[in-house]
C-alpha cells in the first residue's frame, strides 16, 4: 500500500539502474547526424587522411563506452583474455548491439600473422553515402574502425584498425573490410598463453 | 543533355510555373502537373518544400505520379543524407543513380507485364 504507483526518484543519475536500453533508433535520424558529423569535420581539416583520423577518434570514444556497457550487461563482468575470444565478441555482440545484426564474416589474414579482417557487404553507416570520385580512397567506415579500435584497446589488445573497400566481381558496390592489425605484445602474450 | 542545358531548361520552367500560377483560369489551382504534347508528356511533382521533379515520357504513359513519389523518396534517402552533396549543385551521387535506374526499370517491367 505504501508508495504504490510511485516511481522511485533517484537523486543522482549514476544511481539509476542500467536498463536494457532502447532497442531501436531511427535510421534517418542517425544518417542525418552522421552526415553532419562528416560535413563538420570536413570544414576543420585540410586533407583526407586527417578527416579519417577525426572520424576514427570519434569512433574510439564510442567504442570505449560500448565496451564498458556490454561488459556489464551481456558478459557479466567477465574479462576476455584470448585473441579469438575478443574477436568473436566484437564480431557478434558489439555488431549486434550497434547495427542490429552480426558482422558478415571474420577471417584471419593469410599474409601476416597479426592481421584479422571483419567483412561486411555494406556498413550501416555507409548506407546512404556515395563517395565522390575525387576523394579517392576515403572511407566513412573509419568511424566503425574507430569503434573497433576503442573496444580492443580498452580491453588490453592494442591494434591498428582501418577500413577498406574491396571490389567484388559480380557486384557493383565493393564490400567493406575492417582490417585489424594487432600489436607485437598481443601476439607474444597469445603465444605464451598457448 | 549536359548540365548547362539542364540548368537553362530548369530556369525556363521556373519562369513558366510562376506565370501559369497567375494565369490559371480555374480558382484554387496551384501548379502545372501535366504537360501534354504531340511526342511526349511532361509530369511534374512538387514537394512540400518546393522541390520540383520532372519526368518526360511517351504520351499516354500511366502511373507516373507513383514513380515520381518513389523518385522523391530516393532523392531524400541518397542525396540529402550524403555528406558530400552540397545543395544547388548538379547531383553526382552514385547510389542515387544506381537506385534510380533500378526504379525506372522496375516500373518499365511492371508496365510491360500489364
Amino acid at each position: 500500500m505504501i508508495g504504490t504507483g510511485k516511481i522511485k526518484q533517484y537523486a543522482n543519475v549514476l544511481d539509476k539502474p542500467l536498463g536494457k536500453g532502447k532497442q531501436e533508433v531511427s535510421l534517418s535520424a542517425f544518417a542525418f547526424l552522421f552526415s553532419e558529423l562528416v560535413q563538420y569535420n570536413q570544414t576543420q581539416v585540410d586533407n583526407i587522411s586527417e578527416l579519417e583520423t577525426r572520424l576514427e577518434d570519434a569512433g574510439y570514444a564510442v567504442g570505449a563506452r560500448v565496451l564498458e556497457l556490454l561488459c556489464h550487461r551481456d558478459k557479466g563482468n567477465r574479462r576476455e583474455t584470448r585473441l579469438l575470444g575478443i574477436l568473436s565478441f566484437v564480431h557478434s555482440t558489439v555488431w549486434k548491439v550497434l547495427f542490429g545484426k552480426v558482422a558478415d564474416s571474420l577471417e584471419k589474414g593469410t599474409e601476416h600473422e597479426d592481421e584479422y579482417m571483419i567483412s561486411e557487404k555494406e556498413l550501416l553507416v555507409n548506407r546512404f553515402i556515395s563517395i565522390p570520385k575525387d576523394m579517392g580512397t576515403f572511407h566513412c567506415g573509419a568511424f566503425v574502425a574507430g569503434i573497433v579500435k576503442g573496444v580492443l584497446e580498452n580491453v588490453g589488445f592494442p591494434a591498428v584498425v582501418t577500413a577498406h573497400f574491396v571490389p567484388v566481381e559480380g557486384q557493383q558496390r565493393p564490400r567493406t573490410t575492417i582490417l585489424i592489425k594487432f600489436a607485437e605484445e598481443v601476439l607474444r602474450r597469445e603465444a605464451r598463453l598457448g | 543533355m549536359d548540365t548547362n542545358d539542364s540548368l537553362r531548361v530548369a530556369s525556363l520552367w521556373h519562369l513558366m510555373h510562376a506565370i501559369s500560377q497567375q494565369l490559371s483560369p480555374t480558382t484554387g489551382c496551384s501548379e502545372i502537373e501535366l504537360l501534354e504534347a504531340d511526342t511526349f508528356d511532361l509530369h511534374i511533382f512538387q514537394s512540400l518544400t518546393g522541390t520540383k521533379l520532372f519526368v518526360v515520357c511517351e504520351p499516354g504513359t500511366q502511373h507516373m505520379e507513383a514513380l515520381l513519389k518513389v523518385i522523391y523518396e530516393l532523392y531524400t534517402d541518397y542525396v540529402l543524407n550524403n555528406p558530400f552533396y552540397e545543395t544547388k549543385i548538379p547531383i553526382r551521387c552514385e547510389l542515387f543513380d544506381i537506385n534510380l535506374t533500378q526504379a525506372i526499370q522496375k516500373d518499365r517491367v511492371a508496365l510491360l507485364g500489364r
